[in-house]
């Protein structure tokens, strides 16, 4: 389902509408492949579509290679499918091409190619790497502001919390404090959910917010479905200066579709087609509210 | 000529890349000093970051790097510059094709007393297992600055071996390689040395002593690995009907198996590996290049017992 190209900065109301545009392409896309990750997919749709379409992130909506934009990278891989809803919604991918997730020749492959798919920086689905490359790619365009005499661009990047049990996200977390890259900004997708269960039950992250803040980060703790707090907390984030900025969003695993909502099964498999009608009788749904809520400004 | 080691190539030929606006950057982890990459930190602050001891970091440092058009040398020791981040080599960085170049020192057996977990004898085989990635293995410290000189201007991933232990020099400074390239540096009849790295000069040494056998040696140098120079290797197999591969690596995934790989496919001619078999050991380098049958008289060794 496609609303008309949205242009940024769209109102909170007309980015919750996107959301839920997002989660129908979602489970259009995950039903045709008969496989995917519909529930870490589920969880991320706000903070995607927060930062792609309330303006929050600095890109050219008519050209994804614009060498002057702020980056996105999705560290979490499996995740795939939002960002193809996003660029679906901003008119980069058609809707025949959302017809094609995870088959011979797609550009929306299993886990994010950038060689196949346009406005991907990188391919990503091997956790705990996204992180890394997001903090290098932060110190690249402080150097060149420096030699040009701007402002740099952002890096923005979307973790997963149980991606955070990988070591070389600790490595990337002291990097990127000691060098105090403050146009560096993660989101931490905490929807306490693994492929083999609860995060805090497999091998939990303990107080996550004060090992942030201890390794020097600036950490805030918010609703990751609310874009009024996701649109708050990245404003608040671009106002810190000399240590890069976490957001630790808090979020339920399959958001959006109740049968599917914090269910460890629904991690990595797709809906049969009358699983996914039900979804979609339920978005349609929460998009009449939506609409109304639009309406009504 | 004399001996250097090929990591002596490395900060400044970086240096003088930087000077001819090529747009350099250097990764480390901690062993800058060692691998030479603190060279051009000294000289140009602002193109060297050192990760600390995190050789992940390193490479996904490296891949963000480059995604902002920087031209980005990584460091570290060999078995940890290639083996502790393999996943971020393979996924980041050359799935995603990006412009980083693994370029780590301390390869192989002649890293000496450090011993085993020091000497990276599978590195090759990792980083030319990977599609997308170039893997050049100089002979001596020109051949070094080539390498690096084509891995910085050819676009796309790299990998470059370099090494601590001073090496016998082969090359003037007219060497400039090429890629692929491989060439003849002793002309023979009776059998191919293919040799890359160290193991260029210990072929050398190996021609000597055949030819004082009447054993006439060819010996090729394999300066890019992958991808091979399939003309050039196949028209010396061809001339000399037999092959001793020669590296300081094994001999189960390195030059000597791709090598195998061309000649099964285009040119079947029998051939014998002088290579390691095992882990490595603390020693000097020169003893552990004799004790693993790496030095002239080892290769010259194996192919008396070939041609016998």
């Amino acid at each position: 389902m496609t609303t008309q190209t949205p242009q940024a900065p769209l109102s909170a109301a007309e980015v919750r509408l996107v959301a839920n545009a997002m989660r129908h392409d979602i489970i259009h896309m995950l039903e045709l492949a008969k496989s995917g990750h519909p529930g870490g997919s589920l969880s991320a749709a706000d903070v995607m579509a927060t930062l792609y379409f309330s303006g929050a992130m600095d890109y050219d909506h008519a050209n994804p290679d614009d060498h002057s934009r702020d980056r996105f990278f999705l560290s979490k891989g499996h995740a795939a499918p939002t960002l193809y809803a996003v660029f679906h919604q901003l008119g980069w991918l058609t809707d025949a091409d959302m017809d094609t997730c995870r088959q011979l020749g797609s550009k929306l492959q299993g886990h994010p190619d950038n060689h196949a798919c346009p406005g991907l920086e990188i391919c990503s689905g091997s956790l705990g790497q996204g992180l890394s490359v997001a903090a290098g790619a932060a110190l690249g365009m402080r150097l060149d502001a420096k030699r040009s005499g701007v402002d740099p661009y952002r890096v923005y990047v979307l973790c997963g919390d149980g991606e955070m049990q990988e070591g070389s996200n600790w490595e990337a977390l002291m990097f990127a404090a000691h060098m105090g890259l403050d146009n560096l900004t993660m989101f931490l997708d905490l929807n306490n959910l693994q492929i083999d269960g609860h995060v805090t039950d497999v091998c939990s992250l303990g107080d996550i917010y004060g090992k942030l803040s201890s390794f020097g980060w600036d950490v805030q703790a918010i609703d990751g479905h609310s874009v009024e707090a996701i649109e708050g907390a990245v404003a608040k984030a671009k106002a810190v200066h000399g240590r890069p900025q976490a957001i630790v969003c808090t979020t339920i695993k399959g958001k959006g579709v109740s049968f599917m909502e914090d269910k460890q099964n629904w991690h990595g498999v797709a809906p049969k087609h009358d699983e996914a009608e039900a979804a979609i009788a339920e978005l349609d749904q929460e998009r009449e509210q939506l609409l109304k809520e639009v309406r009504n400004g | 000529m004399g001996k250097r080691a090929t990591r002596e190539a490395y900060g400044e030929t970086l240096i003088e890349l930087v000077n001819e606006g090529v747009d350099i950057m250097g990764v480390d982890a901690d062993l800058a000093g060692s691998t030479k990459l603190a060279e051009l930190g000294k000289a140009f602050p602002d193109r060297m970051v050192d990760v600390g001891i995190a050789e992940q970091d390193m490479i996904g440092v490296a891949a963000g790097l480059s995604l902002t058009g920087k031209i980005v040398f990584t460091g570290s020791f060999a078995v940890f510059g290639t083996g502790r981040c393999y996943d971020q080599i393979r996924n980041t960085v050359c799935d995603s094709g990006l412009n980083v170049k693994v370029c780590p020192t301390h390869s192989g057996v002649t890293v000496g007393e450090d011993g085993a977990t020091h000497q990276a004898l599978e590195d090759v085989g990792l980083m030319r297992g990977l599609p997308q990635m170039r893997v050049l293995v100089p002979a001596d410290y020109r051949a070094a600055k080539a390498a690096i000189r084509i891995a910085a201007t050819t676009d796309g991933p790299f990998y470059v071996r370099l090494g601590r232990h001073k090496v016998p020099e082969v090359y003037d400074e007219t060497f400039k390689g090429g890629l692929p390239f491989a060439g003849v540096v002793r002309e023979g009849t009776d059998v191919t040395l293919a040799a890359c790295g160290v193991e260029v000069a210990m072929a050398l040494d190996a021609a000597d002593l055949l030819a004082a056998k009447g054993i006439s040696a060819e010996v090729v140098d394999v300066f890019s690995v992958a991808p091979l120079d399939e003309a050039v290797i196949c028209a010396s197999a061809a001339k000399t009907g037999h092959v001793v591969t020669c590296e300081e690596h094994n001999v189960m995934t390195g030059m000597g198996a791709a090598v195998a790989e061309l000649l099964a496919e285009k040119c079947p001619t029998p051939m014998r590996f002088v290579g390691t078999r095992t882990f490595g050991t603390s020693a000097n380098g020169d003893v552990l290049l004799e004790h693993f049958g790496l030095d002239g008289k080892g290769i010259a060794a194996t192919v008396e017992d070939f041609l016998r």
